[in-house]
């Protein structure tokens, strides 16, 4: 048993926070990076496809760099520290871990050579108006007309969708066959942008006779690797929301030292230091479940990946809420702008745990196998 | 990064559940397990076949009956117990005071006492808390004057924890009044049948007899019982309470006694809010667990992660809602609390009032949570 990263990975950590920190150390630059077309900076994708972080969890015969989820969850980590609006959990993470998992070997070289190499970039369309964090579609349809597949419907939100090349879409296969995963060319459909609450993008997608090639064998009902990849999604959601706590509870003590009012620092009073104290509680506990999920999904075992999704999406939303809570009040006024990276921060953690699935759900699904165990067990 | 345990590290936690489920007599496991109350010989039974294996006192020195275990090994030995429903050995002892002589006593004093402390033939009582030296607990007033090689002890101790049971008591003692507070302070073994010292139980709101008030009354106690030298007591304090606040996260034990109340409240189960309540304080268990692992693992030299204040904290939070959830779910049967043993009201839910109002006490003692919170804020985040 061992909760430290080995050099290689420390080694990792620090490229990738030294390419971000010149990005986006300044709040401001993240400002105008959202604020333009397309809400990230393709150079600095370029940079990370230069590094192999983009095809860090692909396998070297598909183009990629074969690493393992602990790399994976660092750079998601580093990316939440400085909010960076790069599309990498919708396009790396969930698109390309379909592609990845379902795919044909062909279409996993194709798609995934590209994506690594920076020059493609995917968005999953897996979520209907309303929909509530389903592995089975049902705001989308397929229709087969021999070997040619037609998509209708509607998907929103689908995060990165807007600048997305190609859509890994999930939809309804015909004759009550389950839920399929399509690719669409972005041409093919209209999209309607739109910021989210954190100011990244996403959108709506209509599909109508959209022509689509199925991913991987046609027709076959794909619920439970979609399931799957849902879950490793979380789960580095789950790393990125804890590199944005980081930095709440580090701006916030900071924040604590240096601001005066009726003449002191803000830390001479107690009742704001016991509340930071709090913080660093919340911090360690979702540290704790974060690694521990994320050295879960090594063992390979989708019923233990699901657990662990559940158990970290849980802890996170309720970590995440109190830290990002507690970081606006203890600021004070300048939480609450746009431009101090702290509130934002906030944003960015309530986007991330909607999208991806929110407390309640998570403890609804834990609730239910309260009696298949005795004690819940760690290792 | 990895999850598993090491092959030899998964042994030795094999071999600690096998031994304290098959050598601990289960009359003692099922007392603990059941959340009812050992006796004193239940206690001394139990740690004396903790110690003929050598497994009572493993932090200690190993001339003295210590273990040569990483950290994380001791913390499997703890969880194991906590499991198993093994009495853990008496904190008084092999946490406070043992460790304290083997540190700063004389070759005489680990002698005479280390042996018989590891194996419970002493019972010590900690006499440290005063009346008005609690959190500040420098400001102690109970004094000890010098009377050619005696010292002569007058004052009062109070919430001495299982006093009653005691053979020896450790106490901080008042050496001189003219210094600055932390300096004048010693450290006294005291037998307590010598003349002068009285025990006066406390009763509390569970009804039961947990601690006492120590007088002392022109109690003579022999030089040599003095750890370290006159007016050090303060480094020894600081040691024992540095040990102390390691001890108090009992994860193994709350997550014990949440399975136990999902057992014995199974008709309940079916209601939602119930499952979702407990499945809300199973996960806060788990997060808990693994930070105590993490906190193990990278404990270096046996100083403690900084992140152990985290533990305390929330590990007293943790132990308390779960005694919450059972008051809650005895409902109306917890009133038969001091009802007789013949009640037709089943043992755990009568044992729930009392037990939820007894953990109060765990965010009180062993430096108060508030006292945790001061400690991360200043020590851990430089507030």
């Amino acid at each position: 048993m061992d909760f430290t990263y080995d050099d290689e990975q420390q080694a990792l950590r620090e490229a990738v926070r030294g390419l971000l920190k010149g990005a986006y150390a300044d709040h401001e630059a993240r400002r105008r990076t959202v604020a333009e077309e397309p809400g990230f900076d393709r150079a600095l994708w370029g940079r990370l496809a230069e590094m192999g972080v983009l095809g860090l969890p692909f396998s070297e015969a598909d183009g990629g760099v074969g690493a393992g989820p602990v790399e994976i969850g660092i750079v998601c980590q580093e990316l939440g520290r400085v909010l960076a609006p790069e599309p990498y959990l919708a396009s790396v993470v969930h698109a390309g871990g379909l592609v990845a998992a379902v795919g044909t070997a062909e279409q996993k070289a194709d798609l995934l050579g590209r994506l690594s190499a920076g020059e493609l970039v995917l968005a999953a369309a897996d979520t209907s108006p309303g929909g509530r964090w389903a592995s089975r579609a049902d705001g989308v349809r397929a229709s087969a007309d021999g070997d040619t597949w037609t998509l209708d419907g509607v998907a929103d939100p689908v995060v990165g969708g807007e600048s997305a090349d190609v859509l890994v879409v999930t939809a309804a296969l015909p004759d009550d066959g389950g839920t399929g995963v399509f690719l669409v060319a972005s041409d093919d459909v209209v999209r309607a942008g739109y910021a989210t609450a954190d100011l990244t993008r996403a959108a709506s997608v209509t599909f109508a006779g959209s022509a689509a090639t199925p991913l991987g064998e046609p027709g076959r009902d794909l619920a439970a690797s979609i399931a799957t990849i849902s879950d490793l999604t979380r789960i580095m959601g789950a790393n990125q929301a804890l590199g944005v706590m980081q930095t709440q509870v580090r701006a916030t003590t900071d924040y604590l030292k240096s601001r005066k009012q009726f003449g002191v620092t803000l830390n001479t009073f107690q009742a704001l230091t016991f509340r930071a104290a709090d913080m660093y509680v919340s911090l360690e506990l979702a540290q704790s479940l974060v690694d521990w999920a994320t050295m879960t999904i090594a063992g390979g075992d989708p019923e233990a990946v699901a657990e662990a999704a559940d158990r970290v999406g849980l802890q996170v939303s309720r970590s995440g809420r109190h830290i990002g809570q507690e970081a606006i009040q203890l600021h004070g006024g300048i939480g609450m702008t746009a431009e101090y990276a702290v509130g934002v921060g906030t944003a960015h953690l309530t986007v991330l745990e909607q999208w991806l699935g929110n407390g309640s759900h998570h403890l609804t699904r834990l609730a239910a196998r309260v009696d298949d165990h005795e004690l819940v067990e760690a290792l | 990064m990895q999850l598993e345990l090491s092959p030899s590290d998964a042994e030795f936690r094999d071999r600690m559940r096998e031994f304290f489920t098959t050598q601990v007599p289960q009359e003692i496991r099922d007392t603990v397990l059941e959340g009812r109350h050992l006796t004193r010989d239940q206690i001394v039974e139990s740690q004396q076949v903790l110690n003929a294996e050598g497994l009572a006192v493993p932090h200690w020195p190993t001339e003295w009956g210590g273990q040569d275990w990483s950290e994380l090994q001791r913390h499997l030995w703890h969880e194991e117990m906590q499991r198993a429903g093994v009495p853990l050995p008496l904190a008084f002892n092999a946490s406070m005071i043992g460790p304290v002589i083997a540190q700063f006593g004389s070759e005489q004093q680990k002698q005479r006492f280390l042996p018989d402390t590891a194996n419970l033939d002493i019972w010590w009582s900690q006499g440290f808390s005063e009346p008005d030296a609690g959190s500040d607990l420098a400001s102690l007033r109970t004094s000890a004057v010098r009377d050619g090689d005696d010292w002569v002890v007058n004052g009062q101790k109070t919430w001495t924890t299982l006093g009653q049971h005691g053979d020896w008591i450790f106490t901080l003692v008042r050496t001189d009044p003219e210094v600055k507070k932390q300096q004048g302070i010693s450290m006294l073994l005291i037998d307590m049948t010598t003349p002068g010292v009285e025990v006066r139980p406390i009763e509390l709101i569970d009804g039961g007899h947990e601690v006492n008030e120590v007088w002392f009354t022109d109690v003579r106690v022999p030089g040599e019982n003095m750890v370290g030298e006159v007016n050090s007591g303060w480094t020894q304090a600081k040691f024992l309470l540095g040990n102390e606040r390691v001890g108090v996260a009992p994860v193994g034990a709350t997550k014990r006694a949440l399975a136990t109340l999902k057992q014995n409240a199974a008709d309940q189960m079916q209601d939602p809010l119930v499952r979702a309540r407990v499945a809300e304080l199973e996960n806060d268990l788990l997060a808990l667990e693994l930070t105590a692992l993490r906190v193990v693992a990278n404990s270096t030299d046996g100083a403690p992660h900084p992140a152990s204040s985290v533990l305390k904290l929330q590990g007293t939070v943790l132990q308390q809602a779960v005694s919450e959830l059972a008051v809650e779910l005895a409902g109306p049967a917890s009133l038969a609390a001091r009802a007789d043993d013949d009640s037709p009201q089943e043992g755990w839910a009568r044992r729930a009032a009392p037990t939820y109002l007894n953990l109060r006490k765990a965010s009180i003692y062993g430096g108060s949570n508030e006292i945790q919170r001061q400690i991360i804020s200043r020590t851990i985040l430089g507030l």
